[in-house]
């Protein structure tokens, strides 16, 4: 009884729920020393922050998996994030960094998504139009494009400003512990904007995992909901990048614990899972780390690290099969 | 009989001629390498003999160990590479994308802090080798652990170990509070390098001559254990010594420069398509690629800003993805 219980995906995603649900208070309430208006703004706005970076990488990372068929293949991996630094840095070069001061930050942020989103698509064109059928050559070619738009955005960085240089670093590394809280609205906005267009083509997610040939004979416009989704990780990404930086292997992670752990293939149970996983790393993984292992290790390398051995396992394993 | 004996005779005209062109090009960027800098000089005063004593410091104190060290770690990584690519048998891999270059970092990093108030020139460099040898021997053993390797998932493999002994560095450096020092590590650059701060690197030259001696050996390692041991070749100590030769060149350059990316992907890479896959006739070719690969890298460096610098690691990266990216998208059809 209890086993048939437990083998349902809806109530592994409760446990996941109450899970998150434990991180975020713990991440609200240990260790509270100073007053609480202070610690409602200080850490709510983090905390938020990091709710919506789960939400975006997580959905991100499983729509990018559903439409391209793989359990490998992610946003950051494919040099998504760090094309949004680039968008970033060459937006300043271009226009110059005096004449876009004066505007709104949330102006800035919402022309970099709309270059994002457009450059995002061509990429996704360039690398799925059918000349790149190998999966680990695609991955290949998007760590290489990762490296490519960080090494161009840091040679940017250099040449707009050689004296500063030395002491900022021109790609940032991904943080959550200095999160970007002054677009958090900003970000929200665009994260709801993603989500509406999301619950347009919800329909269509599991049959879009069924492959491309299934999903066109059950009726799916193939093309026209493929490009939509992508529109959709396109800003997700540009959210995540603005809150916390440029990850690589955050979103693999969440991804296939949620996918371990539903096991399922359904997005109703994915999708949410994958987003629980991502808060229940990032604030639990805080509260872990800065209150119960007492330590000031940055979980942004702690995540990365785990990722990268994931990937190599996940690498390993899918050779052997 | 002749169609058959027709390329024999071809091959090493041209490579002959390539080697004149690539001695030629080396020779001019160190010139201009010589030429380039902060400080106004110009080399036919010097040579005509109207030089005085501020330039001719400036040259013999600056100018040319930069341009010597340049030459030197060029040189030693296209070989590196080239090896490496023959005892991974996979020719899309490098010391720099696969790990032995970031255990290095990693190595200093580690006497950094073991050792905070300075070590020896000759026991850093053992050390810094030593963690580059680890590099290269967890490489090889992950693939030796993967039964059926397609040509990409080798790379693939050892970008991701190399991102994550990166990552493993910077928790280390972070908690040791060294994240600058790493950083620093880990974008190469011959700015620094005066008279004095670059003799380590003629043991990477002395390495790469060995390299070069045994290259038939090696590209008999190339083709696989059974068919080397076939054949006569005692594989263990050949890879055993294919190994300490990586990783000193790796040593030498790491603890003189920084980490140096992409050199011995890209020289190599070129220059098979001149010569296939002996390496006899591919090591000296690479070899001179490499230098002026490196020349040419850190002239543009040394130019793009005047007069401040970009490190050579950066603009050397951004050239290496766009080869990587162009050889992956040439041989897809081959691949997929």
């Amino acid at each position: 009884m209890v086993m048939s219980v437990w083998r349902k995906p809806a109530s592994r995603v409760a446990l996941l729920g109450l899970l998150a649900l434990l991180s975020v208070i713990g991440f609200m309430t240990l260790n509270v020393q100073a007053d609480w208006a202070f610690i409602l703004e200080y850490r709510g706005g983090r905390m938020m922050a990091l709710l919506f970076t789960a939400c975006a990488i997580g959905i991100s990372t499983v729509l990018f998996q559903t439409i391209t068929h793989s359990r490998l293949l992610t946003p950051a991996l494919m040099g998504f994030d760090v094309l949004y630094v680039l968008v970033t840095t060459l937006v300043l070069l271009i226009w110059g960094g005096s004449e876009l001061a004066a505007w709104s930050p949330s102006l800035r942020f919402a022309l970099q998504v709309a270059v994002m989103v457009g450059l995002a698509l061509l990429l996704f064109r360039l690398l799925f139009s059918g000349s790149v059928r190998s999966l680990h050559l695609m991955i290949l070619l998007g760590m290489l494009a990762g490296m490519l738009f960080r090494e161009l955005s840091e040679l940017a960085a250099r040449v707009l400003d050689p004296s500063e240089f030395g002491i900022s670093s021109g790609v940032p590394q991904a943080s959550f512990n200095r999160v970007n809280t002054k677009l958090l609205w900003a970000a929200a906005a665009a994260l709801a904007v993603a989500g509406l267009l999301l619950l347009r083509w919800r329909r269509y997610l599991d049959v879009l995992s069924l492959g491309r040939d299934i999903a066109i004979n059950l009726g799916v416009a193939h093309g026209r909901v493929v490009l939509g989704v992508m529109v959709v990780v396109a800003i997700m990404v540009s959210v995540a990048t603005v809150l916390v930086g440029p990850t690589l292997f955050f979103g693999l992670l969440i991804a296939n614990l949620a996918y371990w752990i539903t096991g399922s293939q359904r997005h109703c149970w994915t999708l949410p899972a994958s987003v629980l996983t991502g808060i229940v790393c990032l604030l639990g993984g805080q509260v872990v780390l800065e209150h119960v292992l007492s330590s000031t290790l940055p979980l942004a390398l702690v995540i990365e690290l785990a990722g990268g051995l994931l990937f190599i396992a996940l690498l390993l394993r899918g050779v052997r099969q | 009989m002749s169609h058959l004996k027709s390329p024999a005779t071809r091959v090493p005209r041209t490579g002959a001629f390539w080697l004149l062109l690539l001695l030629a090009l080396v020779v001019v960027l160190g010139l201009c390498s010589l030429n380039v800098g902060a400080s106004r000089m110009n080399l036919l005063n010097v040579l005509a003999g109207y030089a005085d004593d501020r330039v001719s410091k400036v040259l013999f104190a600056s100018r040319l160990p930069r341009t010597l060290a340049l030459i030197l770690a060029g040189a030693a990584l296209a070989v590196a590479g080239a090896m490496l690519q023959m005892m991974a048998r996979n020719r899309l891999v490098d010391t720099s994308t696969t790990g032995p270059m970031a255990a290095a970092a990693l190595g200093m990093l580690v006497l950094a802090i073991l050792l905070p108030n300075g070590v020896p020139l000759w026991l850093r460099f053992l050390v810094v080798s030593a963690f580059a040898a680890g590099g290269i021997l967890l490489f090889l053993g992950v693939l030796q652990r993967m039964p059926l390797r397609s040509a990409l998932i080798v790379p693939l493999v050892g970008l991701v170990m190399a991102g994550v002994i990166h990552a493993g560095g910077g928790l280390l450096a972070h908690h040791f509070d060294l994240a600058q020092s790493l950083r620093a590590w880990n974008s190469g650059d011959f700015s620094a390098i005066l008279r004095g701060r670059y003799e380590l690197l003629w043991i990477a030259a002395g390495l790469t001559l060995a390299a070069m001696v045994l290259a038939d050996r090696f590209t008999v390692i190339g083709m696989g254990r059974d068919f080397a041991t076939n054949i006569g070749v005692n594989y263990a100590l050949l890879m055993a010594v294919g190994v300490i030769l990586v990783a000193m060149i790796v040593g030498s350059v790491v603890v003189t420069a920084g980490v140096i990316p992409f050199i011995g992907l890209v020289a190599p890479n070129l220059i098979r398509l001149v010569t296939g896959d002996n390496l006899r006739r591919a090591i000296p070719l690479a070899a001179l690629l490499g230098a002026a690969l490196l020349l040419a890298a850190d002239l543009l460096g040394r130019l793009l800003i005047h007069p401040y610098e970009v490190p050579s690691s950066n603009l050397l990266s951004i050239a290496g993805c766009v080869v990587f990216i162009g050889v992956l998208l040439q041989g897809r059809a081959k691949w997929s």
